[in-house]
C-alpha cells in the first residue's frame, strides 16, 4: 500500500461519507457517465423527426438515471469496489441516513416536477421552460457554494496540514477559475430566467425597462464579474466568491428587464444555452463527462436556438441583448389609423373559405392569449370537409418560444404534416385562395419587404398578401404590433379584417360554416 | 482526468452538440427547449455529491436543496417533454 493511499483511508474514517476522489475514479464510473453523456446525445438526435422523438425522450431518462445512480453508488462507497473492498460497518450506518435524506429530496422534487407537467396548459409552456431555466440555473450556484464550502468532497481541494484541526484547504486555482466562472454563469441564468419568467407570465411588463446608462452599468458589472474571478484563482477568500455571486445575481437581473415580449424567444433560448455552460463549468469542476458533455450540448442547442430567432428577425444578437426593442410603440401610427380598410363578419369569411380551394391558417402569439388553437381546428375540419384544402404556416417567431405554435397545434391535435415553416410554405400563398391570419401581425407586414424605413426591414415575413383574400383577425383598429410599427397589410384591397376576440371570431365562424 | 482530456470532450461535445441540433425539425423546438432542460439538470451529479458530503453541514444542505431543485427539472423537464412530444400525430388519426 502506498503512502498516499494510507492519508486517504486516514482521512475517510475523519470523513466517513467523504468519496476519495483522490484515488482516481474508478475506471466503470467514466464509463457510466460516458454512457450517460451518449443518451442524451441520442435523445437530441431522436428529436428530428416526430416519429423519433418519444424514443429519444426515453432515452434521456435512461442517460440520466445511469448518471443518478452511478453517482449515488460513488458517494455511497460503491466505487472503492474492486479496489479495497467495501468500506466498514460504521460507514454504511452513516451512509443509510444521508442516503434517506437524499432520496427524500429526489421524492419531493419528482412531485412537485411531476405534478407541474401535468397541470400546466400548453399556452404556458415558455413561462414554465423560463422557470425550469432558473432551477438548473439556482441548483448550479448552489452546488458550487457546496463545493466552494466543502471542497474535499469534490476532490477540488489539497488540504495543507492533514487531520490537524483547524487544517488549511486550498482548492487548486484551475477549479477555483471553473467554480468561479460556473456559479457566475449559473446565477445570470437564474436571476435572468426569473425576470423572464415574471414577464411571459405577465407578472411584469413585457414592455423594456431602460435604466439610464444602462449599457455602462452592465458592462461595468460584467468586467467587475471577470477580474474578480480572475483574482479568485489567485487569492481563496470567501469574500471573492460572495461577491461574484451576488455580482452575477443582479447582472442577469439587469441584462433581461431592458428586453421586450417580442424578442423573449431569443431571451428564453439564450438562457437555456447559459444553463448548458453552467453545467459545463461544474463539469470541468468535477472532472464529469456526462456533466461536460450535456452542457455542450445544451449550451450549443440554446445558441443555435437563439441564432435562428435573431435571424427569423433579422436583428444580431448583439441588438437583442442590448435591449429596448418594442419601446417606441404606436410612434407615427396615430395618422394610420384614419386609412380606409375593409371590414367582415363571421358569416362574410366563413362564405369565403368555403368557396376556396385552399386555405393557409397563419397563428400567432394571440392564438395562443386566446386559447384559440382548438376551435380552430374544429374550423379547419369543418372546411376540410367542404372539400378545401387546409395548411398552416408557420413564421419562426411567432408566439414566445421556439416551436410555440406548433406545439399548440400538436395539442388542438393538428396533424404536424399540416404545418410547414415559413420557408416551405411562402411560395404556395400565391396558389392560395384565403390567408387566415389569426393572432399574427409584424410576422405578415410587407413593409419587411419593401419599407426600408421599418424597424423590421429586412425580416422574413410571411407573404400572405399575395392570397386572393387575406382574412386578419385583429381586436380592434388600434395597436400595433410588438415592434411598435402599423401593419400595411391592414389597408390592402385583399383583405378583410375581423374585428374582434380571435376564440369569439373563430367560434363565429364555425357556426356560420355548421 | 487531466485538465486537456476533459477539454477534449467538451470542445468534441460541442461540435456534436452543433450538428445533432441542426437536426431537429423546428416543429419540435419546444420539446427540445424542455427536454434540454432536463438534461442540464445533469448538475445533479454535483448535488449529490455536495449532499452525501458530512464535513461541512451548511454545504450538505445546500446540496440537498440543489437536489430537489434539480430533480424538479428532471421529471418535470422529461414528463412535460413526453406530454408534448405525444401530441404530434400525423394525418388520419382518429375521427
Amino acid at each position: 500500500m502506498s503512502a498516499g493511499t494510507h492519508t486517504d483511508l486516514i482521512l475517510s474514517a475523519t470523513f466517513p461519507a467523504m468519496p476519495s476522489h483522490d484515488a482516481g475514479t474508478p475506471g466503470w464510473v467514466m464509463l457510466a457517465y460516458l454512457v450517460a453523456g451518449v443518451c442524451f446525445i441520442l435523445a437530441l438526435r431522436g428529436l428530428s423527426s416526430p416519429v423519433t422523438s418519444q424514443r429519444g425522450n426515453r432515452l434521456g431518462m435512461i442517460g440520466m438515471a445511469i448518471a443518478v445512480v452511478t453517482t449515488l453508488l460513488v458517494a455511497f462507497g460503491a466505487g472503492e469496489l474492486g479496489r479495497d473492498g467495501p468500506g466498514d460497518t460504521r460507514y454504511l450506518v452513516i451512509d443509510q441516513l444521508a442516503l434517506l435524506e437524499i432520496l427524500a429530496a429526489i421524492a419531493i422534487g419528482a412531485i412537485i416536477g411531476l405534478v407541474t407537467a401535468r397541470r400546466i396548459a400548453m399556452t404556458a409552456m415558455p413561462q414554465l421552460v423560463a422557470a425550469f431555466h432558473s432551477l438548473v440555473g439556482l441548483a448550479a450556484v448552489l452546488v458550487g457554494a457546496a463545493a466552494f464550502l466543502n471542497p474535499e468532497a469534490f476532490g477540488i481541494a489539497t488540504r495543507l496540514t492533514p487531520i490537524a484541526e483547524p487544517s488549511l484547504l486550498l482548492i487548486k486555482p484551475l477549479s477555483r477559475l471553473e467554480l468561479g466562472l460556473g456559479v457566475a454563469i449559473g446565477a445570470i441564468t437564474f436571476s435572468g430566467s426569473v425576470i423572464a419568467f415574471l414577464k411571459l407570465n405577465g407578472n411584469m411588463t413585457g414592455a423594456p425597462i431602460l435604466l439610464p446608462c444602462r449599457h455602462l452599468i452592465n458592462l461595468g458589472t460584467l468586467a467587475a464579474i471577470l477580474v474578480l474571478v480572475a483574482w479568485f484563482t489567485q487569492d481563496q477568500s470567501p469574500w471573492i466568491f460572495w461577491t461574484v455571486l451576488a455580482l452575477s445575481f443582479i447582472i442577469g437581473f439587469l441584462l433581461i428587464i431592458p428586453i421586450g415580449g417580442a424578442d423573449m424567444p431569443v431571451v428564453v433560448s439564450m438562457l437555456n444555452s447559459y444553463s448548458g455552460w453552467a453545467a459545463a463549468a461544474m463539469g470541468f469542476t468535477l472532472e464529469n463527462s456526462a456533466m461536460i458533455i450535456t452542457g455542450a450540448l445544451v449550451g450549443s442547442s440554446g445558441a443555435i436556438l437563439s441564432y435562428i430567432m435573431c435571424r427569423a428577425m433579422n436583428r444580431s444578437f448583439l441588438s437583442v441583448i442590448a435591449g429596448g426593442f418594442g419601446a417606441v410603440a404606436s410612434s407615427g401610427g396615430g395618422e394610420a389609423i384614419d386609412r380606409p380598410y375593409k371590414r367582415g363578419s363571421a358569416e362574410d369569411a366563413a362564405f369565403l373559405m368555403r368557396q376556396a380551394d385552399q386555405v393557409v391558417i397563419v397563428p400567432g402569439y394571440g392564438m395562443a392569449v386566446a386559447q384559440a388553437q382548438h376551435i380552430l381546428r374544429e374550423m379547419a375540419d369543418l372546411l376540410k370537409k367542404e372539400g378545401v384544402k387546409v395548411k398552416y404556416a408557420i413564421h419562426p417567431v411567432a408566439g414566445r418560444m421556439p416551436g410555440h405554435m406548433n406545439v399548440l397545434l400538436a395539442e388542438a391535435n393538428v396533424p404536424y404534416d399540416e404545418v410547414f415553416e415559413l420557408e416551405d410554405i411562402n411560395s404556395e400563398f400565391a396558389q392560395t385562395d384565403v390567408a387566415f391570419v389569426i393572432g399574427a401581425n409584424d410576422v405578415t407586414n410587407p413593409a419587411a419587404k419593401t419599407d426600408k424605413s421599418s424597424p423590421i426591414y429586412g425580416m422574413p415575413v410571411l407573404d400572405v398578401e399575395k392570397a386572393r383574400t387575406v382574412l386578419f383577425i385583429k381586436r380592434s383598429m388600434g395597436g400595433a404590433g410588438y415592434a411598435g410599427v402599423d401593419n400595411e397589410l391592414f389597408y390592402r384591397d385583399n383583405t378583410m379584417m375581423l374585428l374582434a376576440d380571435a376564440k369569439k371570431m373563430v367560434e363565429e365562424i364555425v357556426k356560420a360554416l355548421a | 482526468m487531466d485538465f486537456i482530456s476533459i477539454l477534449s470532450i467538451f470542445v468534441l461535445a460541442c461540435f456534436v452538440g452543433y450538428y445533432v441540433v441542426w437536426s431537429v425539425t423546428p416543429a419540435l423546438h419546444t420539446p427540445l427547449m424542455a427536454v434540454t432542460n432536463a438534461i442540464s439538470s445533469v448538475i445533479i451529479v454535483g448535488a449529490l455529491i455536495a449532499a452525501a458530503g458530512a464535513a461541512s453541514p451548511l454545504a450538505k444542505w445546500l446540496g440537498l436543496l440543489a437536489v430537489v431543485l434539480a430533480s424538479i427539472n428532471i421529471f418535470g423537464g422529461f414528463a412535460v417533454t413526453s406530454r408534448m412530444l405525444a401530441m404530434y400525430k400525423k394525418k388520419e388519426r382518429a375521427e
